[in-house]
């Protein structure tokens, strides 16, 4: 019988169910997160404009760099002051 | 006040002082362990050690070994082979009893322990020091077969793997003097804190010797500095992959090529080296293509991208000299690479004209309009460094000139110009921009000894502060 060491990190990921999708955006708060990816903004201009055109709240957030993860602090901010957030991916 | 001594039947000198054995048996407390043979010393109370627990335990090298402790049992002396005079004093300082001659020689040496035998070390810690690792210990039946084993679990980049038996892993462990528990980093995507004992088992499959260890490791540290940018160069859709660059002594001892093909295949340390650092990305961090890892093309480097500068009669100070550290120390530069693309100049004789060749080949890194993104490290080698050589310019000059000549006009980086698309907005039009950020761009030497060639190695879209920075640490 042969024995190998685990090379692995030995977690099984854990399988998170997204957040059921918001029927209905009145009254709610969406964020809108440009991640510095070049033209994002342009992506997301459109959008909120959208938005607004529907009468709904919006905030804008952006990441320092699209090649890092968000801050912790920035994740947190979103999750405090909105209901719903888009991530803008562009190039 | 007792004594151990260690003996094998085959050791001549063990042979020699079995008189004295049977005199201490005689005249005090005395444990004999025995590593080939129960019987042996012939009619002595002897304990079989003939599985080495207790030779591997109390670190035996050498027999015979004879060990002094005290009345708690801790070990207050200890002679290897026979030195009359040593054994005596050992002997009379804690029995009071005068040692006979025994018409012994005055010294004889002694002869190696049978847990120094070649291979021996690994198997044993394997055995008695498997507590020590923390790693999971997976079974694999015997109908499997154990390459097939280590590609069905996941485990390798594409290519087989040396199976990560504990035997493997405790040998290759012996290659560093950092405890197996240490937590160097944590590997991005699935950041998981990364042990020394991790790396070594990545080590173990990646093909590695155990004197390649410092370096993978180091390796490894440098990855998941901040600044490298790590997960953000496995996740990115562009070409790039860590690449590593040794300088120093280290490179030499163990063997690293840095002449001809020097970015090709053949050499084991620079083979192995850069595989471990890409198999603890995918084993330990997660990183996988078609999951976290997101590149369109990828580039062959990231099977494997290591290689060490020729530092040997070079007229430039190497890269790690120039980042700072002593010629003497050993470190490894981790840059986010692409592959390669070849300079052929066979005709300059006058650094002038070898410049503006490297800097046309430098212009399309990325692409002709692409400014201020990309790094780039340039390998020159040996033939063309002689150009520079022979006109007295340093490493500094070449990099000054370089930057003057990379100097590019606005008109011809905008968007629409030269019938192109692709480009800067407009207001760059009256502007000059340099091609690569400050610190950007760096120069190594390597290469066979005969070819006017140098090579590009155009580095990750996103540099600096937005993306990856070169790092150099020192291998400790």
């Amino acid at each position: 019988m042969t024995t190998f060491m685990d090379p692995t990190s030995e977690r099984s990921p854990e399988n998170l169910q997204p957040l059921p999708r918001p029927t209905d955006l009145t009254g709610k708060t969406v964020g809108l997160l440009d991640i510095s990816k070049p033209r994002g903004d342009i992506f997301i201009n459109r959008l909120e404009d959208l938005l607004i055109q529907k009468g709904i709240n919006t905030k804008r957030y952006k990441k320092p760099t699209f090649t890092r993860v968000a801050p912790l602090e920035l994740k947190q901010q979103i999750a405090e002051e909105c209901d719903v957030v888009i991530e803008s991916l562009a190039d | 006040m007792s004594f151990v001594v260690v003996v094998k039947e085959e050791c001549a000198t063990c042979q020699l002082v079995v008189p004295v054995i049977e005199h201490l048996l005689s005249t005090s407390n005395i444990e004999i362990y025995c590593q080939d043979n129960p019987d042996f010393p012939p009619e002595m109370p002897v304990v079989n050690d003939t599985e080495l627990a207790y030779s591997w335990r109390m670190n035996i090298e050498t027999v015979p070994t004879l060990i002094r402790f005290d009345q708690t049992g801790v070990e207050q002396d200890r002679i290897v082979g026979w030195d009359k005079t040593e054994w005596r004093r050992i002997v009379e300082e804690a029995i009071d009893v005068e040692l006979p001659d025994f018409d012994l020689p005055g010294f004889r040496p002694g002869c190696g322990s049978r847990t120094q035998d070649p291979g021996m070390p690994s198997i044993l810690a394997a055995k008695y020091d498997r507590e020590k690792l923390q790693s999971r210990a997976l079974t694999i039946a015997e109908q499997e077969d154990e390459m097939e084993a280590c590609f069905d679990r996941g485990w390798s980049d594409g290519l087989p793997v040396v199976p990560p038996t504990p035997e493997r892993v405790m040998r290759m462990l012996t290659g560093t003097h950092r405890a197996s528990d240490e937590i160097v980093g944590v590997v991005p995507p699935d950041l998981i804190e990364c042990t020394i004992e991790k790396i070594a088992i990545n080590a173990v499959l990646a093909g590695c010797k155990p004197e390649y260890l410092p370096v993978v490791i180091t390796a490894v540290e440098a990855a998941l500095q901040d600044e490298f940018c790590m997960h953000g160069l496995l996740a990115t859709t562009y070409f790039s992959g860590p690449m590593i660059i040794v300088n120093g002594p280290m490179s030499r001892a163990i063997g690293m090529n840095s002449k001809g093909n020097v970015l090709g295949q053949g050499n084991r340390a620079n083979a192995t080296i850069g595989r471990a650092l890409q198999l603890v990305i995918r084993n330990v961090g997660g990183g996988k293509p078609g999951g976290v890892d997101r590149s369109v093309f990828g580039n062959p480097g990231k099977y494997t991208y290591c290689f060490a500068e020729d530092e040997t009669n070079s007229c430039w100070e190497s890269l790690a000299v120039e980042k700072g550290f002593a010629d003497t120390a050993s470190t490894v530069t981790l840059f986010a690479a692409d592959g390669m693309q070849g300079i052929v100049d066979q005709k300059s004789r006058d650094p002038e004209s070898l410049c503006r060749s490297f800097a046309a080949a430098l212009r399309v890194v990325g692409h002709p309009k692409m400014v201020l993104a990309a790094d780039a490290i340039l390998v020159v080698s040996p033939e063309h460094e002689r150009v520079y050589r022979l006109a007295g310019w340093s490493k500094q000059d070449v990099k000054d000139r370089l930057k003057a000549l990379l100097m590019i006009e606005g008109s011809e980086l905008i968007a629409g110009a030269g019938g192109i698309a692709e480009g800067l907005p407009a207001k760059f039009a009256d502007a000059q921009l340099p091609k690569f950020r400050e610190g950007g761009f760096n120069i190594v030497r390597a290469g066979g000894s005969a070819g006017m060639f140098s090579a590009i190695i155009a580095g990750w879209g996103a540099s600096g502060s937005i993306g990856s920075v070169p790092v150099t640490r020192e291998i400790k």
